[in-house]
Order: structure tokens, then sequence, then C-alpha cells
């Protein structure tokens, strides 16, 4: 089968989980790995591995004819990302960007990503976003939302400098998509770092307060059981740590993430649902263009 | 009365008591409470909700009147008293920080989990930025080892925090343990040293003492304990003894008696005592608005509330979980029914 060329920008703990993830996909075919630092485990890594390992950034990789990509991962940062989002696009390259930038549309994997297939440059959201987006979407599908919360609790070890020094970024990020993606109308956002020795897993609160009158429990409870099943789908380390409560308009939704333990330890469910959302939609990026080419 | 103090309060019951009155404070009441403090000459009074800017929640709690209002109310009846805000990143955003300090709220206090003083930074720049005076707080100060405290204070004192805090939150420590923090930080850190107690083991007060002594300037009451859990180190009983001691607090005594009487104890839902619940609190290591949290859960799930802080303290949780209060309660439920 026809594979769709990608390369991974970014050399650090996302980027590398990243090469080990696509390794097993059938639809993409992961060529480069792009860093500005020589002397890092990613590189060295992807070299090991047979990929091209690039190390003078998204200059060199774009200047290299003899590498090629449809689709890069951007997991640089934010900053970084205005420039690499401006470069790819002239380069006609679409993006997954990892980044909080946020250049283009949110995208949570298991609500809409058929919605944007056609856009170059797709952004991840938030690791909570990302987890708890699904659940507020399953239940404002069956019950409109007026307002949803979420609270993500993540080990202090999984929580690298970048989320730390911008830790606003998570709670208005994960916040607007609550609305734009989940539909809520509302939408509310935690985050908490436990110190715990051993780390503790991911975990996520999700509370939606549905429209008076409208509360359709058994409906509900059907649409979150399928969405946990979609989401595992592409992280088999999700999961609901107990049934929903439903109290009056209220639906309370416990979840854990456990990460797949690629490149990144299992407590860092909140990295490997970000890889593994990226690759997901990457995929679904590849059938769409593998679907153009043989019509 | 003289303006010299030797010790600086900050009274935080129109924040931590919005936990011990499930965040109902309302204009006229913050109003009243503001200008009793104001006449009193209190140095410092906080106002936002229990879990800071922002904490109106389903997980802590929703307020019943919106916290900018509150502290809009405060300022405009304190001429004298600075208006302190709290703020735990991951929860208030630098917005909100902005939209308090617009307000006229002089004092910042960025709080974190003891371990956690890097997620600070940007707030304490920012508020510094605002011209607020700023404070690192290190909550559930006991869950971490003292070399680890006085890493985490040169952190805060590196962001340019102005004061450093030992926040008590669980009412854990010991008098010895108060002792052993305070005196770390005076040899480590060149700012101010603050202690902030619980009373869920009946040693704020005792504690306070032994904070003062080491050298700690900046101490945190709360006017008839109202404060979460068992409430805080009693403010106008702190004064009394101060002024015993030849402490200056700058305070006056009578006044602040005047207002826990004919102001705190009406808004009290129950006079503060130390029930089986905060007690527990002190006991296990647990955050204190836990306490109201962890009563409700044990009711509907018929366990004993005592038994879910227990698990909650082992499985160290720290501050802002209360999302694992009811799935404690309902895992004791199931074993229970087993």
């Amino acid at each position: 089968m026809a594979k769709v060329k990608v390369a991974v920008l970014g050399s650090g703990n996302i980027g590398t989980d990243l090469m080990i993830k696509l390794g097993r996909s059938e639809l993409l075919e992961l060529t480069a790995v792009i860093g500005i630092d020589p002397q890092s485990d990613g590189l060295r890594r992807a070299k090991e591995m047979g990929y091209a390992g690039v190390d003078t950034g998204i200059d060199g990789f774009l200047a290299d004819p003899t590498l090629k990509a449809d689709i890069v991962f951007d997991a640089t940062s934010a900053k970084a990302h205005l420039y690499n989002a401006k470069v790819l696009k002239e380069a006609g390259i679409k993006v997954i960007d990892m980044t909080p930038a946020a250049v283009g549309p949110y995208v949570c994997a298991a609500v809409n990503i058929d919605e944007h297939l056609e856009k170059d440059n797709i952004n991840l959201i938030t690791c909570g976003g990302q987890a708890t987006i699904p659940m507020v979407h399953a239940v404002n599908r069956v019950s409109p939302v007026e307002y949803a919360e979420i609270v993500a609790t993540i080990s202090s070890k999984s929580a690298g400098p970048g989320t730390r020094a911008n830790i606003d970024e998570f709670t208005e990020t994960t916040s607007r998509a609550i609305e734009v993606v989940g539909g809520a109308k509302k939408g509310k956002a935690i985050m908490i770092l436990n110190p715990a020795e051993p780390p503790i897993m991911m975990r996520d609160t999700v509370y939606t307060l549905v429209e008076e009158g409208k509360m359709d429990e058994e409906g509900i409870r059907k649409s979150i059981a399928e969405m946990t099943e979609v989401v595992q789908s592409y992280v088999p380390g999700y999961q609901l740590r107990t049934e929903p409560i439903f109290e009056g308009n209220k639906v309370t939704i416990f979840i854990q993430v456990e990460g797949a333990g690629d490149y990144l330890p299992k407590y860092s469910g909140n990295l490997d649902i970000m890889t593994a959302a990226g690759v997901k939609i990457a995929e679904e990026f590849a059938k769409n263009l593998l679907k153009k080419e043989t019509v | 009365m003289t303006n010299e103090r030797d010790i600086l309060i900050t009274e935080v019951a129109l924040r931590d008591g919005s936990h011990a009155v499930s965040h109902q404070f309302t204009v006229d009441q913050v109003l009243k409470v503001a200008k009793a403090l104001n006449d009193a000459n209190v140095p410092y009074f906080e106002v936002s909700h229990g879990d800071g800017l922002a904490g109106s929640s389903l997980q802590y709690g929703l307020s019943r009147t919106n916290e900018m209002e509150l502290i809009e109310a405060a300022v405009s009846v304190a001429d004298k008293s600075k208006v302190a805000v709290l703020l735990l990143p991951g929860i208030g955003t630098l917005h909100d920080l902005k939209e308090a300090a617009n307000l006229g709220a002089k004092m910042a206090r960025i709080a974190t989990h003891v371990t956690e003083a890097d997620v600070a930074p940007q707030h304490i720049a920012y508020a510094k930025e605002l011209g607020m005076e700023t404070v690192g707080f290190l909550m559930m100060n006991h869950m971490a080892p003292v070399d680890k405290l006085v890493e985490q204070a040169k952190l805060m004192e590196s962001y340019g925090a102005d004061t450093v805090y030992v926040v008590d939150s669980a009412g854990y420590l010991l008098p010895g343990q108060v002792r052993e923090r305070i005196r770390a930080l005076k040899q480590s850190v060149g700012i101010n040293v603050g202690f902030h107690a619980h009373n869920n083991l009946s040693l704020a007060m005792a504690n306070t003492l032994v904070a003062i002594e080491e050298g700690a300037t900046r101490i945190d009451g709360s006017v008839r304990c109202l404060g979460a859990g068992a409430g805080n180190t009693q403010t106008e009983v702190l004064i009394a003894v101060c002024e015993r001691m030849g402490i200056k607090t700058g305070v006056d005594l009578y006044k602040m008696m005047d207002l826990a009487e004919d102001i705190i104890a009406p808004i009290l839902p129950v006079p503060q005592e130390i029930t089986k619940d905060s007690l527990t609190l002190g006991y296990a290591g647990v955050y204190s608005s836990f306490a109201l949290h962890s009563k409700r859960a044990a009711e509907r799930y018929g366990v004993d509330s005592r038994d879910i802080l227990i698990e909650l303290g082992k499985r160290r949780v720290v501050g802002g979980q209360e999302d694992m209060i009811v799935e404690v309660a309902a895992e004791l439920a199931k074993s229970k029914n087993r």
C-alpha cells in the first residue's frame, strides 16, 4: 500500500515519541527527523533507526532536494511555529501543529478532523483538550451542554519547562476549545501538578451541565461509551476510571490516560495522547491524500 | 495608634473563609468585614474565591457573587488596609490578576504546591509590572523536606517575590517542624518570610509564635477562625497574645474582637471548632478545603468521611484535587458493600 511521506520537526521528547509511533503506521512513512542540536538524543535515535536526521532546522530540510514530506509534525515551540508555519505553507506541506501557537484551527482527533481535512495547518489544542473534549462532545451530541469544566491532573515529572512557563496557555486554550470543538456554551479548564512518587497517571475530570429538561441519561451513557472506544482506537491507555455520575443536570466523567510507553514513560499519558492524536490526524490526512491520488 | 509594627498581619477570612461558607460571601458581608478590618488598622486583607482568582467552579464550588465585585467592594472601604488577592497558576491567569489590580488590589499572593514554584514566574513578574507587592505562597508545605522547601523558596525569590510563605495548608506541621522550616528560610533567602497556619491540630497559635520567634514577619490569621478546616490562627487572639509578648502588630484589639463577635460570628454557618473532620485533615495531612467536600461525599456514599480523608492522605493528593474525593468515596463504598 502506498504511504504518505511525513517528517517530524523537533527532536525533543514529543518528536522522538512521534518517531516511534510513526514507525508502526501503515499509512505514513517517516522520512526525516529535523532538529537543531546534532547532539540531541532524538536525532541520534533517528539515525540509528534509519531515518534522515537533519540538524539544520526547517530551512536545512527544505533546502535538501533528497528529503520529501507531504505532512510535517511541528513539535518545537509556539514561537518557532510562527516561522515554520509560514515556510511550510510556502512549500505546500501540510502541518500538524503540536505547539500552543494555534495558527490553524483546533482539532481534536476524535471529534472534528473530518471538517479540517483540506486545511494546510491544524492545531492540536492541549493534552487536557485531547483527553476531555471528546467527552464534552459525547455529552453535547445527546443533550446540549451549557457549561463544561475540565480538571487535568498530571504528574510533575511529565510537565516540562514549556508547560510550566506557560501554564495560562493551557487553561485559556483548553477553555476556548471546550467551546469551539466540544460544543459547550461556556468552557473552563484547570490544571494541577502532582509530584507524588511513583508518578501518577494523567487523570482528567469532566463536569458538564446540560440544558434544563434536556438530560437523557441513557443516551449520554451510551454516547460516552462509544466515544471512549473511539479514543481508545488510537490511545489504548484511555479509560474511564469509574462510571459517570449523574446528578440533576450535571454529568461528571472520570478519565485516566496511561501512556503507551513508547519513548516517554507510561505516566506521561498527557504527552502520549498528544503524539497519538497527532499520528491519528496525520493518518486521516493521508487517507484523504491517497484517495485524491487514485481518483 | 503607632504605625510601627514588628509583624505584618494578613487577614484571610475573606479568602480562606470562603471555603467555610461554601463560597457564598455577599457584597454586603464583604463591605462590613472590610470596613471593620480597615478601622482596626489591619495592614493587609485577602479577598478572593477560596481557591484563588477564578476558583469559582464545579470542582471547588461556584461563587455566589463574582469575586471581582467583592474585591471592588473591599477596596472601596479600605483607605488604610491593602487588599490582597490569591492566585493559583493552573486555575487563575494573568487576565484575572490584571482585573484585580485594576480594581485596586495591591498585593498578589501566587500560590503553588511546595515543590512546583516554577509555575509562578510569569504571574509574579506580571504582578510586579502591575505595581503589586508579591508573595510566593508555598502550599502543603509539610509534603516536602526542608532542603526542597529552601530550593523552592529561592526560586520564588529569583522570580521577584517580595515575601515567601510557609503555608501549612493541612494544619499538619508540629511546632518543631515550623521552627526548622522558618529557620532554614531565614538563613537562605533575603526576602521576607511569612507563615500561614491551619488550626486542625489546635497548633495554629503555637506554630505561629514559633514562626515569629524564628523571624517570620508576615503572618496570616483568620478572625474567629473563619478559614478552611478548623480555620487559621485566630487573628484577634493573636493580636492579644502579641500585645502581651510586646510584639507590635499595630492592630486594634478591641475592634478586632468586635468584628469577630458582631460581624463574623453571624456569618459562620456553624461556629468554628475542631470537628472530627478537621482534626483528621491535620492528622492525615490533607488540604483543609477538602473537609466540607468529604463530608458531603461521605453522606452521599454512606461511608465515614474520616476514611475518605485518611485515604486521600495516603495517596498524597495535593491542593486542588477535589475531584479525588468523590472517586475515593465511591471506591470505599464499593469495597464496603463487597
